[in-house]
């Protein structure tokens, strides 16, 4: 496999880098990353990548909560029997509360913990290619491709208007 | 207020530049605010340790009248509670795009007032360092809570309320302290130095890259959907409280949506009793404009129907249920000694806000302000009406009683607020109490851009 190079536009404006990153994908470039202050739909849907992966940590989590909400209160009832007026011992209808409230609790912390894991957070490094200025105002593009195929990269980047473009190789 | 700051190259630079330059900026005002807060939290210190060595017989509640206005500081600041998630997780859900400059403030005021509610319970128990026989956890006596009871459903519904909210909070924060800390790359000084290093550790490592983003927002929106059932379930709880005792004036099914709805209407009104003095302290009144307080009110409005629906469907059930100790409860709560609280409530939450009919007075800043502070102070006198005049007036006439509080009650409830301001207060300089990333987004999106009274100065 030839070496890789590396093509990298700034721009300030989201719509170009969302007009870019389509034109890329046109093209038929499949390495392609972003970097930016925000995100919008739009782009992400350009961008095209797979859907997350969180959404697995949320059914997960949502089930294991639920699950350990009903076993808590009906194994607890039953554990420590105390019968009062001849009534059953599990009051499911009660123990909704506390298995909904777990469901909620569960549910919320594993996405979040599945967000960290998927986005390698947190970390002291920050991300090589990172430039303080993606937090602020400007978008980095960011293509990796074969040599051959630099120049037009290069020049679909720059028709979008941005900033700067950088090679390298 | 910030001092006049360079010009900023695009939209985006401006946002942050503005926002984030309010930060850390303190005054003589500011410390002296301090002072005055930290005064009044350490008097409420004294009267609560006072109360617990000298004990419960301290605080004015006794039979019949067992929850005073501990209990209704308790629920009142719940509710204030509600608002934060309804506007940053239910109106995230709607793409209501006005939210982004509020959903900030509120969702910190959100963390802040659970922290308060949160103290309630444990300064109305008698031993209070038993508070923790609460949570289910193995112990010895192999006794577990019982999960039968709305106490035990509270414990939580408020510790689940209190995490979720403090977490999609900081996931919120995590690319604004990510702007923070490549603002302050290179930063000199000490404290500089220092400032960086704090934010660089709170950002978790965030650059900004679109996986990162595509996890964030997924995990965001999974936060939202899961806190907009959690805010209707919380304050459900806390109404079950009063709903599933069999006390006339309580046990109603309307309980779980009158709460909610009297919750978010509380939690609105705090925010716009907040919002008005800090957009003016930290120079950011481009940023929240007539037209939030436009949106605000209509919300105000709307809830306030909801809640003056609620008060006349309560009596209208009262009579409809031919029932005699429950009608006489009602007609004792608009009639009976508690008037004053009664006419007050009904006053400041149904005929106050009617005044938000009008345009002119949602977009008239100081007028909107001044009804939510009557608001807050309605929505306190209703939870001691419902509360107070249940108890003090049930079956049994001869059981009837009313409830004074003392002193020591008088102390920590302004302590509560003292300390609810403190957290707020140190928030508004230490953390962007506007959401830099998704006022960006708004602009990008083109719903909604600050105002350029600033930039024409």
């Amino acid at each position: 496999m030839a070496a890789h190079e590396t093509v990298t536009a700034v721009y300030d404006d989201i719509h170009a880098v969302i007009g870019a990153v389509r034109s890329l994908r046109d093209d038929g470039c499949e390495d392609i990353s972003v970097f930016g202050p925000i995100m919008e739909g739009e782009l992400e849907d350009a961008i095209g990548k797979p859907p997350s992966p969180v959404r697995r940590y949320a059914l997960i989590g949502g089930l294991t909560g639920c699950i350990g909400g009903f076993a808590l209160t009906v194994w607890s009832s039953y554990y420590y029997p105390l019968v009062v007026g001849g009534k059953a011992l599990a009051s499911i209808p009660a123990y909704v509360v506390i298995a909904f409230e777990m469901t909620i609790l569960f549910a919320g912390i594993s996405a979040l913990i599945g967000m960290m894991i998927h986005n390698r957070m947190p970390t002291l490094t920050l991300h090589a290619e990172h430039r303080p200025d993606y937090t602020d105002d400007r978008f980095g593009v960011r293509v990796v491709c074969e040599p051959r195929s630099t120049a037009t990269i290069e020049e679909m980047l720059r028709s979008y208007g941005p900033d700067e473009v950088r090679v390298e190789r | 207020m910030a001092s006049v700051a360079p010009p900023a190259r695009t939209p985006f630079a401006r946002v942050s530049r503005d926002i984030i330059g309010a930060l850390w900026y303190s005054d003589l005002r500011f410390r002296l605010m301090m002072l005055i807060l930290l005064t009044v939290i350490g008097w409420a210190g004294f009267a609560w340790i006072y109360q617990i060595k000298f004990g419960m017989g301290k605080a004015g509640i006794t039979h019949p009248v067992m929850w005073g206005v501990y209990i209704t500081n308790f629920v009142f600041w719940v509710g204030i509670a509600h608002s934060g998630t309804l506007i940053s997780a239910i109106l995230y859900l709607l793409r209501s795009g006005w939210r982004t400059t509020i959903n900030r403030a509120a969702e910190a005021m959100t963390i802040f007032a659970v922290m308060t509610a949160g103290l309630f319970p444990l300064v109305h128990l008698g031993r209070v360092w038993y508070f923790y026989f609460l949570a289910p956890y193995p112990n010895q006596r192999l006794l577990w809570p019982n999960f039968r009871s709305p106490l035990i459903w509270d414990f939580f519904a408020i510790s689940t309320y209190f995490t979720i909210s403090l977490l999609f909070w900081y996931s919120g924060l995590v690319p604004d302290l990510a702007t923070i800390r490549d603002k302050l790359k290179g930063a000199s000084g000490l404290w500089g130095r220092f400032k960086e290093k704090v934010y660089g550790y709170l950002s978790l490592g965030w650059a900004g890259t679109d996986t990162q983003w595509r996890n964030y927002r997924r995990a965001y929106l999974y936060m939202a959907a899961i806190a907009a059932p959690l805010v209707l379930s919380v304050h459900s709880v806390v109404s079950w409280d009063f709903a599933m005792a069999i006390t006339p004036g309580w046990h109603s099914t309307i309980f779980a949506p009158y709460f909610v709805a009297g919750a978010i209407f509380s939690g609105i009104a705090m925010v716009i009793t907040l919002s008005v003095p800090f957009r003016w302290a930290l120079g950011l009144e481009d940023y929240i404009t007539e037209y939030h307080y436009d949106n605000m009110g209509k919300l105000l409005l709307l809830t306030s129907l909801i809640v003056g629906y609620a008060y006349v469907a309560e009596y209208f059930m009262a009579w409809f249920s031919g029932d005699p100790a429950e009608w006489e409860s009602f007609r004792w709560r608009a009639l009976g000694e508690y008037m004053g609280p009664f006419v007050i409530m009904v006053t400041c939450n149904v005929l106050v806000p009617l005044l938000c009919f009008s345009r002119r007075i949602r977009r008239n800043i100081a007028a909107i302000f001044v009804i939510s502070v009557l608001v807050n102070v309605g929505m306190w006198y209703e939870r001691f009406v419902i509360i107070v005049t249940s108890l003090a007036h049930d079956y049994s006439p001869g059981a009837w009683g009313l409830y004074k509080p003392t002193w020591v009650e008088l102390s920590i409830t302004a302590g509560s607020f003292a300390w609810f301001l403190f957290w707020f207060m140190l928030f508004a300089k230490t953390l962007p109490a506007i959401s830099v990333t998704e006022v960006k987004e708004s602009i990008a999106e083109g719903v909604w851009s600050p105002g350029d009274r600033k930039e024409e100065a």
